[in-house]
């Protein structure tokens, strides 16, 4: 029993001292940061100029939250029409939702720069139909199109995954029983595809709310978001650094995403309670 | 209702692909333009591979992906024989522990790992940024997807096997090795696949912790995207779009052999 217990232990060993070191030690010297000041004095100085931040913060919940929407949107439909092709087929398509998120996301929203831009693709086309041309690139707008666009398979994925475990005589048994479309909809497909709709919702949020890099090359430095600040307070390319700042910035974007993962988990609790079965 | 829903998955799938088709094209315009094409050259990727800052980039993406990658899933492994054996409050300490770099947003994780790192050369005067930091963090980004891969093949183990091999006189690693990795070896494998290319696809970790003297190639592309305009990018992106089209393939065709013997298991 004793030579047992040893044994687990060493087993444990590399992981432990690993994520203690190189995951919980670097969390709490994130929260001594935030609560610190240069000088390594306790202020609370550091949470409180959030307060300064509270607009950035914003346009990042809003963005992000307007491209997840987006998301959902576009990527329910094409979910539940692979989910209703034969097997074969299905595995083709899903292949082709992937390939483009092995391309890294740089390059995926590099790409679009070309297109949007001024003088880009969408505008010599609208030009040479004797249009006018339409200013895109550097807008809010262009920043939830390259979320959008790169999330979109992400919130694909996971409904696909879903629905495909929808039998086919499910729904054709609330056909039998005299529901319409709108109520298969609503009272037999949305209730069962909950868990696949909130980990896409999920999966596009988080990363659409605290990205840097889709802001900074589709908002041309004019849409600041929460994450080009933390960058810059690290970094300091277009100003001076500060690490107690960013890292008080980075801790209170880490409890938003735990505080809105806990309200989502709430709706599946509340889904799957509710009573399908 | 059939068609219009033909015509709306196209239109999902043009809009996934087109920024794509643009960049193929676009990689042998003959002109540095963005949007004039002056006709056909091969001319960006001749240039490409004479980049000397790319190439360079590229090997120590592809050397990072490799070793993070194998020591993490050493170290993922071992940890999920040790998780798998665990019951109660200390398993679901270690999974939550497991979790925060999956749910952690990038930019948290680097921050947090930034910090530590120069809490270190400033207070210790030890390292340097670089490739050991780089090498660092990735393996800490990547051990939880081994943990995650790995732990559900535990589950069906029958860990009777184990025993009576060692009732048969077998020491406890030789057992552990000829007799548990063989059952796993699935989940060791897609493990260390997803770490590997989480690893080479990673930029925002990468960004924070690489330092001056090593670079990997997301982070050079980034660099690129700021300096004036070079059609390189296309060139490079196309043919890092036909390198994981190939490698998706061959996966799919591998995995289509495999689905057919467990489809319905």
């Amino acid at each position: 029993m004793h030579r047992k217990s040893l044994s687990r232990v060493a087993i444990n060993a590399p992981y432990t001292v690993w994520m203690a070191i190189f995951v919980l030690v670097p969390i709490a010297l994130v929260v001594y940061y935030a609560f610190t000041d240069a000088a390594g004095r306790f202020t609370l100085q550091n949470v409180a100029s959030i307060v300064d931040y509270s607009h950035t913060f914003f346009t990042s919940l809003e963005l992000a939250l307007i491209s997840t929407a987006i998301c959902l949107v576009l990527a329910y439909p094409l979910a539940y029409a692979i989910s209703r092709m034969h097997v074969k087929r299905q595995s083709t398509m899903i292949m082709l939702v992937m390939l483009p998120m092995w391309m890294n996301f740089l390059i995926r929203t590099y790409a679009w720069m070309t297109i949007l831009e001024g003088n880009g693709l969408i505008n010599r086309a609208v030009r040479a139909l004797g249009g006018e041309g339409f200013h895109m690139i550097n807008t809010n707008g262009a920043v939830v199109l390259g979320m959008v666009y790169n999330f979109l398979p992400y919130m694909i994925l996971p409904i696909y995954t879903v629905l495909t475990k929808i039998e086919q005589s499910t729904i054709e048994a609330a056909q039998d029983l005299g529901a319409n479309r709108v109520n298969i909809f609503r009272r037999v497909l949305l209730p069962m595809s909950v868990p696949g709709v909130i980990s896409g919702i999920t999966m596009v949020f988080v990363p659409a709310v605290s990205t840097f890099v889709i802001s900074k090359l589709l908002g041309g430095g004019k849409t600041f978001l929460i994450g080009d600040i933390i960058e810059n307070y690290f970094l300091g390319n277009t100003g001076t650094v500060d690490y107690n700042i960013g890292a008080a910035l980075s801790l209170v974007l880490m409890i938003l995403i735990l505080i809105s993962m806990a309200i989502m988990n709430h709706f599946d609790k509340d889904a799957s309670a509710g009573g399908i079965m | 209702m059939k068609a219009l829903s033909k015509v709306y998955n196209f239109l999902i799938f043009a809009f996934l692909y087109a920024p794509i088709l643009v960049m193929i094209v676009y990689s042998f315009n003959a002109d540095k333009s963005r949007t004039q094409f002056g006709g056909f050259s091969l001319r960006w990727y001749t240039e490409l591979f004479h980049d000397q800052v790319i190439l360079k980039s590229l090997y120590i993406s592809l050397a990072l992906a490799l070793l993070s990658a194998l020591i993490a899933t050493i170290i993922g492994t071992i940890a999920s024989v040790g998780i798998h054996a665990m019951r109660g409050a200390p398993r679901r300490a270690y999974l939550a522990v497991n979790n925060i770099p999956v749910t952690n947003p990038d930019i948290v994780t680097a921050i947090s790992m930034m910090i530590l790192f120069v809490f270190f050369v400033t207070k210790l005067n030890g390292m340097e940024m670089g490739f050991g930091t780089l090498l660092i963090s990735h393996i800490t980004f990547n051990i939880p997807y081994v943990v995650l891969s790995v732990l559900p093949k535990l589950r069906g183990l029958n860990s009777n096997i184990y025993e009576a091999a060692q009732d048969l006189g077998c020491p406890p690693v030789p057992a552990f090795l000829k007799v548990v990795i063989p059952q796993i070896s699935q989940g060791i494998v897609t493990g260390f696949i997803m770490a590997f290319t989480l690893s080479l696809d990673d930029f925002v970790i990468s960004y924070f912790n690489s330092g001056s003297t090593a670079q990997t190639l997301p982070v050079t592309i980034y660099s690129m995207t700021k300096r004036p305009y070079s059609p390189k990018i296309n060139a490079l992106s196309t043919l890092l779009f036909l390198a994981v089209m190939a490698l998706l393939l061959i996966v799919n065709f591998r995995r289509s052999g495999d689905q057919k013997k467990e489809v319905h298991s």
